[in-house]
């Protein structure tokens, strides 16, 4: 069931579930931390409109300024500004902030230790129509692999405006993972957020098997533990949306409990969320895992829903990985 | 006259104890680069002891002007200005590249917090000079402090070099100054060998740049350039200071196998001689 406590959205699994996109919880992040804290300032390279740069520009038309196609220079001014005293925020596409300017993010922001926050549109093969050049799948490894740096994938567009806000204090740079395409709203204002901290947003009496899922796709995963329970097979699902600082007492404490895990993400297998949680788990609590995600593939394109199926991250995917690795491990037990 | 004879003469004295400086660290390190120091030696000294508006002994000081070195090879050059000027001992200079250093091999604010940014790959250090310039005015440019930006030319390489160019123009960012160490050479070759740059002033003030040329190696000159870029209130300054690469020691200025190594013990030996007696004009209290 549903965990009690967060006060969930009760209609998330309703065909009429309320459908927002990530990124425009990024953009009423950014009017409310702008309206929080004078430092805040927004920078962003011709897409002002599609990153949701837009309110915060109308709101706050002298903090905010339009570098042209250009991420590598954003990067490094946003660096500069933030010497001064700024909090910037960068607002572009994944595929081109953290992934174009991934050097100057690593020098001038996280090695030279300036809280610039990076807000990454557009990523996940979800871009859809676009196609594979358009689809970062590949952002949580190159953002989580560099020192001081956090890295943040909301699951939803109320999380991501949480996401937004949390991210002004925290003295560090910030990469914030959003998606383009419009998705279940699954937390509501009243759900708790804190960075660093994740959640168990489905629980069982005796969960035999645990789901880590970040970003869009911990609603196949709900969808999985729910048609799961159904057949009598009992799940914990989490939600990391906090990759880096990763939660590894709740990790731990959820493999200990369920002795199987299965991470969900529209990211590369490799060096993404579910290595995250392997690393962990290899050294503190070996498990048998499963990993949902892009296997070694570039995207394509297509709708959201048929590139979700195609690269094996649909609910049956999920629940068949997680049939698979249970009558693996029943057999080892 | 912006500068009495006297001033010059001191800084021209300066700029050589910093060049014999940069030798002395170069040779204990055993690696660096020897051409960009000795030859922005004066473009230094100028800046530390004349232009900027800083206090070695509170670098946090909240009013000082910003000074961003993007080349950050040139480091030792930075090292040894700031040693002179206090901010610490000339001691801990051949420390430089060496484990436990504050001096390392390209400068990291982590480990020296005086240093405004730290740096080494290229391209990246007008945009960060470009993003404090905004910063400063979305502020009301407090006190009029302004910017500088060191860079040399072989890094205009570097297609960010233009995006930050095309930035800075855009936002008339009057309040910021930068500088280019014109000494036509770099890792491979001369300049315009590896990469034409010419007509480089052209190149800026297309960008809406207020340009000027100098003799690199005239304090005057540069003094004067500054002075003069704070005149300009609608565009940022470009300041092309023409330099000799590996300037003050004969056997290495203009040779571009000067760029990315340092001298030998008895070519160091040689070196100091030549900046100790100013090229055999005087002689040397050290022989």
């Amino acid at each position: 069931m549903l965990n009690p406590k967060l006060s969930l959205n009760p209609k998330l699994f309703d065909k009429d579930v309320v459908l927002v996109a990530i990124r425009k919880g990024f953009g009423d992040g950014l009017v409310l931390a702008g309206e929080a804290d004078p430092r805040v300032v927004v920078l962003c390279g011709d897409l002002t409109e599609s990153a949701h740069a837009l309110e915060f520009k109308e709101k706050f038309p002298d903090r905010f300024v339009e570098l042209g196609v250009a991420e590598q220079n954003m990067a490094s001014v946003a660096s500069g500004m933030a010497a001064m005293g700024k909090i910037p925020f960068i607002t572009s596409y994944a595929m081109f902030s953290p992934g174009r300017n991934w050097e100057q993010i690593r020098t001038t922001i996280c090695y030279n230790d300036r809280p610039v926050k990076i807000g990454g549109s557009h990523a996940g093969v979800s871009v859809g129509p676009d196609g594979g050049t358009h689809q970062a799948i590949e952002d949580i490894a190159i953002t989580r692999v560099v020192s001081n740096m956090m890295v943040i994938c909301p699951c939803d567009a109320i999380e991501a405006r949480k996401a937004t806000v949390a991210s002004v204090d925290t003295g560090m740079p910030v990469y914030i993972r959003l998606a383009r395409n419009d998705t279940p709203v699954m937390t509501t204002d009243a759900t708790p957020f804190e960075i660093g901290r994740a959640q168990t947003v489905w629980t069982s009496r005796a969960p035999q098997i645990g789901f880590i899922a970040t970003g869009a796709l911990l609603h196949n995963a709900l969808l999985a533990a729910r048609s799961l329970e159904e057949a009598g097979v009992q799940v914990e699902v989490m939600n990391l949306s906090t990759i880096k600082p990763l939660d590894e007492d709740a990790i731990v404490d959820l493999a200990s409990r369920t002795q199987r895990i299965v991470t969900v993400e529209e990211h590369q297998v490799a060096a993404g969320m579910g290595s995250a949680v392997a690393e962990c788990l290899a050294e503190k609590l070996p498990t048998p895992m499963r990993f949902i995600g892009v296997h070694d593939e570039f995207g394509q394109s297509g709708t959201p829903e048929e590139l979700i199926e195609y690269y094996g991250m649909g609910k049956d995917a999920i629940v068949a990985a997680a049939l698979e690795l249970l009558d693996v491990s029943r057999g080892v037990e | 006259m912006l500068l009495t004879e006297r001033q010059v003469l001191e800084l021209e004295k300066t700029a050589n104890d910093i060049r014999e400086s940069i030798i002395e660290m170069l040779v204990a390190a055993g690696s660096g680069h020897t051409a960009g120091p000795l030859d922005m030696a004066d473009v230094f000294t100028v800046l530390y002891f004349h232009t900027l508006r800083h206090d070695p002994k509170n670098p946090g000081w909240e009013e000082r002007d910003r000074l961003i070195l993007s080349n950050g090879h040139i480091c030792p050059v930075l090292y040894a200005t700031m040693a002179q000027a206090g901010y610490f001992p000339k001691a801990e200079l051949k420390t430089l590249r060496k484990f436990g250093s504050r001096l390392q091999g390209h400068p990291h604010r982590k480990f020296l917090p005086a240093l405004e940014t730290s740096s080494g790959p290229l391209g990246e250090g007008l945009s960060q000079a470009v993003g404090m310039a905004i910063a400063d005015k979305m502020d009301g440019v407090r006190n009029g402090r302004r910017i500088y930006c060191l860079m040399s030319d072989g890094e205009l390489e570097e297609g960010q070099s233009w995006e930050a160019a095309m930035l800075a123009g855009k936002q008339t960012l009057h309040n910021l100054v930068a500088v280019i160490d014109r000494n036509n050479i770099q890792i491979d070759g001369f300049t315009e060998d590896i990469m034409p740059l010419e007509p480089l002033a052209d190149k800026w003030r297309a960008w809406n740049w207020h340009v000027i040329e100098i003799d690199g190696h005239n304090v005057e000159a540069i003094a004067a350039a500054f002075e003069e870029a704070k005149a300009i209130y609608e565009k940022p300054t470009m300041i092309i200071a023409h330099t000799i690469a590996g300037k003050g020691v004969k056997e290495f200025e203009r040779d571009y196998h000067w760029h990315g190594k340092p001298p030998k013990p008895d070519e160091a030996k040689m070196a100091l001689r030549e900046l100790r007696t100013l090229g055999g004009k005087i002689r040397s209290e050290a022989e």
